[in-house]
């Protein structure tokens, strides 16, 4: 057994109990432990892609219980992707909450911040849906505290809406897996997988019902449209660097649904079969219709930022929709450039909020901000990033899905949509910054000298850290073939279940 | 005793959705405990309604009721317990800060203290 694949979920958590217990008062220390703490997890990760390249399905039994008695984490490709994607953008976050003082705002930030990437990372690893239910939860309850991070009245009450729209999302998860447990007698997905293929098929109507319900809860935590209507405002309201690291949180939802609807309810299984796919990709061109539109109408960057997280949420979800291994593969593309791109986006909004005073994130005239011209190349970046232009992943990522869905019935439709809505969200970011970067007004009367010591007072490590997202996405472009060999690898071997399934249950 | 369950996990969702629709934040809170309530009375009954049988398998028992719903119910509820806590503290806070416990956000002009 490697005891490797338990370390991303152990390490935090000890990580986030040592912070809060030991050093609670010393913010230094906090930070050194956290970023520690972050750098160490990219090392594990990268160590458990290689292992996973090998193509083997690493299975790790909690307590030593064999699979499907005990519960199990699972290693295979997809999972090792997720949680070095993961990694690296958590180091990165943590870099910019340091660097622009975000975590000092308030308390507990890097213990908060440590237990959800243990909820994350057990939510990539588990093999089994309650264990997955647990980890949601755990990732939940350190997301409403980091949500809230340094308070403030639209905050708190946004962060309300998120928390009871999570609740009732966790209500109906339990729902799901109740139903599911009910028909199969398992929890253990490798074990559900077999439970479900063996069903007779003239005795499936609450099997069907357990299957949706379940999508349902996924399509929530992905922002699915309609049921998206907790992000825009949360996103919009909560701390950057937190916003940033939501970036992946919609990610765990298309995630869950990329892995249960592959592995248990997948495209052959006769008796789910029809189930999913085609409202799911209506629904999925819905919400990316929506969020560009809500990018070309946003009053505010930071709804705006948050609208580009739900266009490019349903940009994702339209490749997975279709289900053969091509668009999975460009899926999993997407699913990376749109982490990194979102992230940056966030950012970068932030770093303009935080430069512009008391007209914050408006798209409004304004003075000219310390750092104008940089700031406006950061926001360029970040724009042709989320919209997909040219030279950055975006283009790559759109590119793959248009090619891969080549084969699908509704092809034109898709074209259509995913076309359409990229000129509707370049016009949209054109828009606002235009307004935000060439639309200044004449700077205040500031005492003489004043400017250049102010700028060099303003910190270096977030343009630092944002500039390791561009990097990464730079980085995702130049070694694009290299990334899609893999990632075509983990398509094939998201479909070929029975390896998943031998691998889990074979274990010993 | 099936009908029983049913009718119970049925009126409480029935409570809890009502309440969880409703305007303010308090009857809200309510309605998500009235559905974790629910939920863990289903989760219950999801390994079938047995009585008075052992739990599990030992010698000489010809039945048993399944064990593992309720280690689920019992992770369930300890998780709605945490989360209600969480819940009520959050909603006090965007009380005390916003001086209205509403849960609909609105225009900052019309919410401003």
């Amino acid at each position: 057994m490697n005891h490797w694949i338990i370390a991303p979920v152990v390490l935090p958590a000890l990580m986030a109990a040592v912070i809060v217990l030991a050093m609670r008062h010393h913010q230094g220390l906090q930070r050194v432990f956290s970023l520690g703490s972050c750098a160490a997890l990219v090392a594990i990760a990268i160590g458990l892609l290689l292992e996973s390249a090998s193509g083997r399905i690493g299975v790790y039994e909690l307590g030593n219980w064999p699979a499907p008695f005990g519960i199990v984490l699972v290693l295979d490709r997809l999972s090792a992707l997720m949680v070095l994607i993961t990694a690296v953008l958590a180091f990165i976050v943590a870099l910019y909450a340091i660097g622009s003082n975000w975590d000092a705002r308030g308390h507990h930030f890097h213990a908060l911040f440590q237990f959800q990437l243990m909820g994350i990372f057990g939510a990539f690893l588990t093999g089994d849906a309650f264990n997955l239910f647990v980890f949601f939860e755990v990732l939940l309850i350190a997301s409403y505290g980091l949500m809230i991070h340094g308070g403030g009245r639209r905050r708190f009450r946004a962060g309300l809406q998120y928390v009871l729209y999570n609740l009732l999302g966790s209500t109906l998860f339990l729902f799901a897996l109740g139903t599911l447990y009910a028909v199969t007698g398992t929890l253990n997905m490798a074990d559900m997988a077999v439970r479900v293929a063996e069903l007779p098929a003239d005795d499936t109507a609450l099997l069907r019902v357990g299957a949706m319900l379940l999508l349902l809860v996924f399509a929530i935590k992905a922002a699915l449209l309609p049921l998206h209507f907790w992000l825009p405002e949360t996103y919009a309201e909560a701390p950057a660097p937190v916003a940033a690291l939501f970036a992946i949180m919609t990610k765990v939802g298309a995630y869950a649904v990329l892995r249960m609807y592959t592995l248990v309810f997948g495209p052959d299984v006769a008796v789910t079969e029809e189930l999913v796919g085609p409202w799911f990709l209506v629904a999925a061109l819905v919400t990316l219709a929506v969020g560009m539109i809500g990018v070309l109408g946003a009053s505010k960057l930071g709804r705006l930022a948050a609208f580009s997280a739900i266009g490019s949420m349903g940009t994702l979800l339209i490749a997975i929709s279709v289900f053969t291994p091509e668009t999975t593969q460009a899926a999993l593309y997407y699913m990376i450039h749109s982490t990194i791109a979102g992230a940056m986006m966030f950012l970068v909004v932030d770093m303009v909020r935080d430069r512009r005073g008391a007209v914050g994130d408006a798209l409004t005239p304004a003075p000219t901000m310390a750092q104008h011209g940089l700031l406006a190349a950061l926001f360029f970046a970040a724009a042709i990033a989320s919209a997909g232009m040219p030279p950055l992943s975006g283009f790559i990522g759109k590119l793959l899905i248009l090619d891969a869905v080549r084969a699908s019935e509704d092809v034109w439709l898709i074209w259509a949509v995913i076309l359409a809505t990229t000129l509707v969200a370049v016009l949209g970011f054109a828009q606002a910054g235009s307004k935000i970067f060439w639309k200044t007004t004449e700077p205040v009367e500031a005492p003489s000298g004043d400017g250049p010591e102010q700028t060099a007072s303003l910190p270096r490590l977030p343009l630092v850290a944002t500039g390791a997202l561009l990097a990464a996405a730079v980085l995702l472009s130049v070694l694009a073939g290299p990334v899609n060999d893999f990632l075509g690898a983990t398509a094939d071997q998201l479909y070929a279940t029975e390896i998943y399934i031998s691998g889990v249950l074979d274990a010993r | 005793m099936e009908f029983l369950v049913a009718s119970a996990i049925g009126v409480l969702t029935a409570a809890g959705l009502y309440l969880v629709l409703r305007f303010r934040s308090f009857p809200v809170i309510l309605g998500i405990a009235m559905l974790s309530y629910a939920v863990n009375v289903f989760l219950f009954a999801t390994g079938r309604l047995a009585v008075n049988l052992p739990p599990v398998l030992r010698d000489g028992a010809a039945a048993y009721t399944d064990p593992l719903p309720q280690a689920l119910v019992l992770t369930a509820i300890v998780i709605s317990f945490g989360m209600t806590a969480v819940v009520v503290l959050l909603a006090l806070g965007a009380f005390l800060s916003a001086r209205t416990d509403e849960v609909d956000i609105g225009d900052d002009q019309e919410a401003g203290s």
